[in-house]
């Protein structure tokens, strides 16, 4: 039965006659979190753009649930100038909403007080909870993050982690969450992907948790927010991400 | 009441400046500026067009506008050039293009200086229709594209992402700013009206927290110059086009006047009376 919201099926981004990411295949459904780590290029937002469909795959295909909502935290907007902007005029972007929804959405990302701030005079890491706030607030069936935590300071970064968990539980949406450090991924990831150009290697990172070697780098304390999930490599990597294929049998 | 051509004046240039103001905002919000110069530089083409085949001046600018709109959205599409350079190569040619089909046509005899300054006096019933029915049309648009446009010019992947066509809409919009510049020629000329778009929306930007505040602002302030400016050019007998956007610029300048601090440490002033 086909009840996933959004589906990648060997994915493939071809510019300027170089693959930017290849055979990505992946399923997101209804109060799940996947997610894509890898290095920077490695093609993280590229796939996260085929599953918006803003990028058409220029091989395989992208499948989206038809009628759903979507919500998308892009890793990067910068606002002109010129343009006066509030950050509940920001919340209202794509959809209008009640003044209580916007202050119930900006509550849970610990940003109310700046309902009425202009979005240029935020910090890096209050921007990027607007971002959250807005994306939050349209109660989407799919969400999308892209580095949500940039900019974040570090208590700030668990707590974001946690509003995502709690985020997925209250409004049972299904998340693509996107993070460029390899150690660092939440315990609550059903199933993490990690690219380098293609899938490297893909699993749920409970397996990992229990594993020795992650108990052994991070200790048993550990904030139960972050889980370690480990990064098999069966193959080389050279310096502009393609495969060395030298050292393996024919 | 319309037989007084200063009626018909007021009329026509209240008018366009209610449209210029919004779409103005959005000019300076997407950096389009340039982009309003290059279509004015094709009027010249559609003014000639018009006299040589007797047709309708506004519809054969708004016309060819529009042909100039869409060879853009195409080169930008085919070329890797950047949008400067390739405005900068539309707007040229076209004038070019324009200048020696007026060579050839010498039978044509414009009136270039009323062509790039505008004669605002000389407007004529039908231009004032054309004025407020086409302005009209332009805003309800303007209104009806309002939401996927502005949300495209935030951040074009987020619109396309949430579901909206900003792509659509910005198509639309571009047309748009080929009709206000075909109405406008009559009232201040090709040379002045990526003025008239850009000037009053810079100084509501001055003054306004939100994008509404500051379409809204930016209406008032062209239909404030427009006034002030023909009741100055009939004083002073100076020409009325450039007058209006003398006047722009003038609130303009006020404008950066740090008006808001004046009144904020007044009211502080007062609450500390108060205590």
């Amino acid at each position: 039965m086909n009840n996933y919201l959004v589906e990648l099926n060997n994915c493939g981004v071809l510019r300027n006659h170089k693959w930017l990411v290849r055979g990505v295949s992946l399923k997101v459904s209804q109060g799940e979190i996947v997610t894509l780590i890898g290095p920077n290029g490695s093609g993280k937002s590229t796939t996260a753009k085929m599953s918006l469909d803003i990028l058409k795959p220029d091989e395989g295909t992208n499948n989206i649930k038809k009628g759903i909502r979507i919500s998308y935290v892009p890793q990067k907007i910068s606002i002109d100038w010129s343009l006066p902007l509030r950050a509940i005029d920001f919340v209202n972007l794509v959809k209008k909403h009640k003044t209580s929804e916007i202050n119930d959405a900006l509550s849970i990302t610990g940003i109310k007080h700046l309902i009425y701030e202009d979005v240029r005079n935020l910090s890096g890491g209050e921007f990027q909870r607007l971002l959250m706030a807005r994306a939050i607030a349209k109660e989407p069936h799919f969400l999308v993050l892209d580095e949500p935590v940039q900019g974040v300071d570090y208590p700030g970064e668990i707590a974001l982690y946690k509003t995502i968990q709690e985020i997925v539980k209250k409004i049972n949406c299904g998340i693509l969450l996107i993070s460029h450090n390899l150690h660092v991924v939440m315990s609550q990831t059903d199933y993490v992907i990690c690219l380098n150009g293609h899938v490297c290697c893909s699993g749920a990172p409970n397996t990992v948790i229990k594993e020795p070697e992650y108990i052994k780098l991070f200790g048993k304390n550990i904030d139960p927010t972050l889980a370690f999930y480990q990064h098999d490599h069966d193959h080389e990597h050279l310096p502009d991400g393609s495969i060395d294929d030298s050292g393996r049998d024919s | 009441m319309f037989d007084d051509f200063i009626v018909r004046a007021f009329a026509a240039g209240i008018g366009l400046a209610l449209v210029t103001g919004p779409l103005g905002c959005f000019i300076v919000w997407r950096r389009l500026s340039y982009f309003g110069d290059t279509i004015a530089h094709s009027a010249l083409l559609g003014v000639t067009i018009a006299y040589a085949m007797n047709f309708n001046l506004i519809i054969a600018v708004f016309v060819v506008s529009c042909l100039l709109a869409i060879s853009l959205l195409f080169l930008q599409r085919r070329t890797s050039l950047p949008d400067d350079a390739l405005l900068g190569l539309l707007a040229h040619s076209v004038l070019a293009i324009g200048l020696v089909l007026l060579g050839i046509l010498s039978f044509i005899r414009i009136d270039l200086m009323g062509l790039l300054f505008g004669d605002i006096l000389s407007v004529n019933f039908t231009d004032v229709l054309f004025v407020w029915i086409g302005g009209g049309v332009v805003l309800t648009t303007l209104i009806l594209i309002w939401r996927p446009l502005f949300a495209g010019t935030v951040n074009l992947e987020l619109a396309k992402a949430e579901g909206l066509n900003p792509e659509l809409a910005t198509t639309i919009f571009t047309l748009l700013i080929a009709s206000v510049i075909a109405i406008s020629i009559k009232i201040v000329g090709i040379l002045l009206i990526t003025g008239l778009l850009i000037i009053p929306a810079a100084a509501s930007r001055n003054l306004s927290s939100t994008p509404i505040q500051m379409a809204i602002i930016s209406s008032i302030i062209g239909v404030c110059s427009v006034v002030i400016g023909l009741q100055t050019s009939m004083i002073w007998n100076t020409s009325t086009g450039p007058t209006i956007l003398v006047i722009t610029l003038g609130v303009f300048i006020i404008t950066l006047l740090p008006l808001k601090k004046l009144l904020i440490s007044k009211k502080k002033i007062e609450l500390s009376d108060k205590r």
